[in-house]
């Protein structure tokens, strides 16, 4: 009873969220409803017992990702008319990717139907392993029998880092350096930069 | 609880859900209470620091005074500016405020007094704490004002820059606990130092870990030395500046209600929670909650005596702290950490 009202609440609101991520006129409230909507997703991973993957679904792209992604909406100077403006040119192209989604979907729940997969029970009910929790049926099965995919992905993420890294490095403008030496700065003291000096009056000084 | 409802004749189900409506009218009271009361130990701690008084008009010793400010901001009329974006210049305060209560649920005033036992405890208060952002990045941009976009992107990328090694700094406890559950990392941590003392922070290894941790959650709620979001000689107010009465009341609150949750949270992490400081019969008489709200008031009275002390740090000092000094330092603590707990065969 309580399972089913948490999970309609949810679903609900996960697809409504989703309509008016691309119905909002104004980006920055997109990207609020997109964020609306992981939020939501999150719950409906904890109703099927996945809790960590869905704590990490709210650190990662709430978190993080859609922060980001909120900040470069909310730099950029878009004209909404001239986005709206397209909308007839672009009809084609969204119409082929809705029928790509739709396909898919269809294909998702008919091999759903058809059963085969022991990840959940077709009532809805995911199988549940006995007294394991989440995060160490996760770490026995990543550090475990996928050790080498894990490692390889790890692997291609700190390569991914390392690229981006690279491309926003700006080499040092000669004699512009901009660099600061920490240690210099907290060693220096009072004394180093300042002097004390009386001059007489109307004399001025001479540093 | 759930059994002294169902002992009042309720079904399992009604018996649940009303304790556990009770648990969370029941905690964020405390809460707002203590953060009333916190409000005005910080202005008093403030001024005899600077040989002030503080307030001691109202009630005695001042002490209704946070009441009485927010009785002030509640009569008085919310503005929204004509520039505003409505909507989001409304939901911003409330979010803040809303995210600052719901960690608290999974945290443990005692043994077995905590509103959610869940085994996902420390990655729940993570990513409750991972939606403060928002509170600031949306009023700061909603107000439609320089300064408080120039405040919400400072706080943002302080958050988020803090949050990485607050991160790492967890793990290194997870990894000595074996926990991601609160209850259980305090009770890992009963007579952990030499059989008598309990706390993770006397090991060599995370008390460097706790000095991250304390200094990442001044940055983290934004407080001085790196309270760079509100910085008045620069922003005027930062974020809040377009803000008034109830809804830059709600910013207060909120800020006030997360100070609380990092001093908690220092305290349950490293300082042994609700267990007395030693291992000893005779100090388990005191209540566990008498402990953990001790030591909790004692990391707050650090905050507010930092405040009183620490001059601003500059912005790139702090990005610099985090970044080039923080973060590789937990990451070899990480490294370093799960080494020693193989090498000494911790984990069996």
């Amino acid at each position: 009873m309580i399972q089913a009202i948490a999970f309609y609440f949810f679903a609900t609101i996960v697809v409504g969220a989703a309509v008016m991520v691309i119905m909002a006129k104004n980006p920055v409230h997109s990207v609020l409803w997109l964020i609306l909507t992981f939020f939501n997703a999150a719950g409906l991973m904890v109703m099927v017992g996945a809790e960590f993957i869905a704590m990490l679904l709210v650190i990662v792209y709430v978190g993080a990702v859609a922060v980001l992604f909120l900040f470069v909406v909310m730099m950029l100077d878009i004209d909404f008319a001239a986005m709206r403006a397209g909308f007839i040119r672009n009809v084609p192209l969204g119409l082929a990717i809705a029928a790509v989604l739709l396909a898919e979907l269809l294909l998702a729940v008919g091999a759903y139907n058809a059963g085969g997969i022991t990840l959940g029970t077709p009532d809805g009910s995911a199988l549940q392993a006995a007294d394991v929790s989440n995060i160490e049926a996760l770490g026995a099965l990543l550090y475990g029998r996928y050790i080498l995919l894990f490692e390889i992905a790890g692997i291609i993420l700190l390569v991914a880092m390392i690229g981006a890294i690279v491309l926003t490095l700006q080499p040092p403008k000669l004699g512009a350096r901009a660099r600061q030496n920490v240690g210099k700065q907290i060693r220096r003291r009072p004394e180093d930069a300042t002097v004390m000096k009386n001059p007489e009056i109307g004399r001025g000084v001479e540093l | 609880m759930t059994a002294f409802f169902q002992s009042l004749g309720l079904s399992y189900e009604w018996a649940w859900t009303v304790a556990t409506l009770t648990g969370i009218i029941v905690i964020s009271l405390l809460v707002m209470f203590s953060v009333a009361m916190v409000i005005y130990v910080d202005r008093k701690v403030l001024g005899a620091i600077m040989m002030r008084r503080g307030p001691n008009v109202v009630g005695p010793f001042g002490l209704l005074q946070s009441f009485a400010d927010g009785l002030k901001v509640f009569l008085q009329e919310t503005i929204i500016p004509s520039a505003a974006n409505k909507g989001i210049f409304l939901l911003a305060p409330i979010i803040t405020f809303t995210v600052a209560l719901a960690a608290w649920a999974v945290i443990p005033f005692s043994a077995g007094v905590v509103l959610a036992d869940i085994n996902v405890g420390l990655l729940y208060i993570l990513a409750i704490s991972s939606m403060g952002v928002y509170g600031v990045v949306m009023s700061g941009w909603a107000s439609n004002s320089k300064y408080p976009f120039f405040s919400a992107m400072r706080a943002s990328a302080q958050m988020i820059s803090y949050e990485v090694s607050i991160g790492f700094v967890l793990v290194c406890v997870v990894l000595f606990a074996g926990t991601f559950n609160m209850s259980g990392i305090v009770n890992a941590q009963r007579g952990f130092g030499l059989g008598v003392i309990n706390g993770y922070v006397v090991h060599p290894l995370l008390f460097p870990m706790w000095v991250v941790f304390f200094i990442s959650s001044l940055a983290e709620t934004a407080r001085a030395p790196f309270d760079l979001t509100e910085a008045e000689s620069e922003l005027v107010a930062g974020y809040q500046t377009e803000y008034s009465s109830m809804s830059f009341a709600l910013f207060w609150l909120g800020e006030y209600a997360n100070i609380l949750l990092m001093c908690s949270l220092n305290t349950l992490l490293f300082w042994g929670g609700w267990l007395p400081p030693i291992d000893w019969a005779p100090l388990y008489m005191v209540p566990g909650i008498i402990w953990f709200l001790l030591k909790t008031f004692m990391f707050f009275l650090m905050f507010s005596w930092i405040w009183a002390t620490v001059p601003r740090y500059r912005y790139d000092q702090l990005m610099r702290l985090g970044w080039k000094v923080f973060l590789p330092m937990s990451l070899v603590f990480v490294v370093v950490t799960s080494g020693w707990l193989m090498a000494t065969g911790h984990f069996g």
